[in-house]
């Protein structure tokens, strides 16, 4: 076939012919590649506009943001989603950042070529693809029960922070990895010792890249219902967690951690199973506050890796 | 640590012993420390083993494994209750293949475009996009699948029920899309250029030169995408808890209702579950086989990578 077609065009007889030809098929590729690419942005921009159709009257209702749930469609809220929402991320950021990015200082900068490195770095690659849910049965066998943490933001918190561990360590790991050894052989000829050079030169050169893994991460763990469904936090909420701060010493206040909660993909996912229509309404206009809270997430991760790379060139 | 005991006896005019012992204990203090952190990551994965491990054995006291894996019924709550796995996994995969047959050729499509066709201007801000895509939270697939995609299904497909299978598959299709298409395109970029040029020379025209040389040589990278694919759409969870409904149902017919092993787990979370009972028992049961699946499906696409990204 190729033979041929090599003859054809020495001889010069179909060259024009033959040109055609491959401009057609290039064109239609190119064509099938922004087809793709169309269909897959106008989805984005149909699943948006439906929840915002379908949540209209109540995502212009004042009460919808203030109100807890309730029996009655059209006076139910998100009050105790949201404030859960922030509570269990508030877990998860403290959790999950300092264990991440001390894992991933660990695998690029002092790990050896032995096995034990071979086995975490498997494992790390694993973990992120272990099934969210899998999470969720770990949290309810070993955290609700075996060590009696009970249906708290303190266990939706954990169990959101194991899942986003690994995220947040290739993050690290990428940006760590980026750094030139210029930096780290200027610091080591100043005569910083490892530990120095890691915690005061490659760490806060590597900190744009680990703050990009960290948000989404987090956008992540924000959308994420199905763990949090196992360790049984799908219940009619109609109180707030005691709060964090108080006026009164020591000002802090941890009972929060063990206070039963809901979260906002919970409450969407308790609505939409519902077979009334009217509390459809009501898991769109959650829907809508959960993708404009991920993607403002996503796209700020985005923009500061942006900056980043600019930075970087110039 | 040879070094600093060296350097100690060379310095102890400029520095004190003691300074230089300090740095030596902080340094091996941060050692350790960070070494226990990577450390829990591992122990996350035995606390998972553990958990399905230790759960599911009293199941299978009851339950024999025989029956687990060729019982086609799914009746934990009646009185006579059967375990019978397959038919959740015969809707799991179902999903996951409608999920596949969507994600294939479109990923396939999408990695060629961006890595062979698209100018270097386009490729930057279309990956933002595909980062924004695989942002969306599944329950909002979910809610897209139930109340948008089978309404518009049912005006093609009059015997389509309320909760089937094609809808929620064709949805997670177009939600691993940006992961599928990600992850070739980087195989596929990876491909050295001289490979390429080596093409051109015999005079290959590009599409030729994009399947003939490209994607045999990026192949294991685009199997693991792939394969990794499979992985999460066997996994995923909300999207087909909302949409493909909860009656166990063995069947591949993807426009009836069947609920997957993850649409299982949750539909059982949501009740109240008495801890020790046979059916909380099951839960880990149906955990654990969807949990061994994942972990083929991600240990195959593991090393499929590390092959590709030795090899070049």
């Amino acid at each position: 076939m190729e033979a041929d077609a090599t003859r054809v065009v020495a001889s010069g007889v179909r060259f024009q012919r033959l040109v055609a030809a491959n401009r057609r098929t290039d064109i239609m590729m190119a064509s099938i590649g922004i087809l793709v690419l169309m269909v897959a942005s106008a989805l984005l921009a149909s699943v948006l506009v439906d929840l915002i159709l379908t949540g209209w009257p109540r995502l212009i209702n004042p009460d919808f943001y203030t109100n807890f749930p309730s029996r009655k469609p059209e006076q139910a809220g998100i009050i105790s989603a949201m404030v859960g929402t922030a509570l269990v991320m508030l877990v998860t950021a403290v959790v999950s950042v300092p264990l991440a990015v001390a894992a991933g200082i660990y695998l690029e900068e002092y790990a050896p070529k032995n096995w034990l490195s071979d086995i975490i770095d498997i494992n790390v690659s694993n973990l992120a693809g272990v099934p969210s849910i899998i999470y969720g049965l770990l949290a309810l066998g070993l955290f609700v029960y075996g060590f009696g943490l009970g249906e708290t933001i303190l266990t939706a918190g954990l169990v959101l922070a194991l899942l986003i561990l690994p995220v947040i360590i290739v993050a690290t790991r990428e940006a760590i990895r980026s750094i030139p050894r210029d930096l780290r052989e200027a610091a080591y000829g100043l005569g910083a010792d490892k530990w120095q050079t890691v915690s005061h030169y490659v760490l806060p050169a590597a900190r744009p890249g680990i703050l990009t893994g960290t948000i989404v991460g987090l956008a992540r763990a924000i959308g994420e219902a199905a763990p949090v469904i196992t360790i049984g936090a799908l219940t009619f909420i109609a109180f707030l967690p005691p709060p964090p701060v108080q006026s009164t010493p020591p000002f802090v206040n941890f009972d929060w951690l063990t206070s039963p909660f809901t979260v906002m993909p919970i409450q969407l996912f308790n609505w939409v199973s519902r077979p009334q229509a009217e509390f459809h309404i009501n898991a769109a206009a959650t829907g809508v506050v959960l993708m404009v809270m991920t993607l403002a997430m996503n796209g700020l991760a985005i923009y500061i890796r942006y900056q980043l790379r600019k930075h970087q060139r110039s | 640590m040879s070094e600093i005991s060296s350097a100690e006896s060379e310095l102890i005019g400029g520095a004190t012993r003691q300074f230089l012992r300090r740095r030596a204990f902080w340094n091996r203090f941060a050692a350790y420390w960070l070494l226990a952190a990577a450390l829990v990551s591992v122990l996350v994965t035995v606390g998972i083993v553990y958990v399905l491990v230790t759960e599911s054995l009293p199941f299978f006291n009851q339950v024999s494994l025989v029956d687990f894996l060729t019982d086609t019924q799914w009746t934990p709550m009646f009185e006579n209750a059967r375990y019978g796995v397959m038919t959740l996994v015969s809707a799991t995969l179902t999903v996951a293949g409608i999920a596949l047959a969507v994600a294939i050729p479109a990923g396939l499509a999408l990695a060629i475009y961006l890595s062979e066709y698209a100018r270097p201007a386009v490729r930057e801000s279309v990956k933002p996009l595909l980062e924004l895509l695989e942002g969306v939270p599944t329950v909002v697939y979910g809610f897209f699948a139930l109340l948008f995609v089978t309404p518009l299904l049912q005006t093609f497909i009059p015997g389509l029920a309320g909760f089937n299978m094609l809808a929620p598959g064709l949805v997670m299709g177009i939600m691993i899309l940006p992961y599928t298409a990600s992850v070739s395109e980087d195989a596929m970029r990876a491909v050295p250029m001289g490979l390429r040029e080596a093409g051109y020379a015999l005079g290959y025209s590009r599409f030729r030169v994009a399947t003939r040389v490209v994607i045999p040589a990026a192949l294991s990278g685009i199997t693991a995408a792939f394969i990794l694919g499979m992985s999460r759409a066997v996994g995923e969870t909300m999207v087909v808890a909302i949409a493909a409904g909860q009656n166990p149902n063995f069947t591949f017919n993807p426009t009836e209702g069947a609920a997957t092993i993850t649409a299982y787990i949750v539909q059982m979370a949501m009740g109240d579950l008495p801890h020790g009972s046979l059916a909380y028992q099951s839960v880990f049961a149906a955990g654990f086989v969807l949990f061994l699946i994942t972990l083929t499906f991600n240990l195959i696409g593991f090393f499929l990578r590390r092959r590709f990204r030795e090899a070049y």
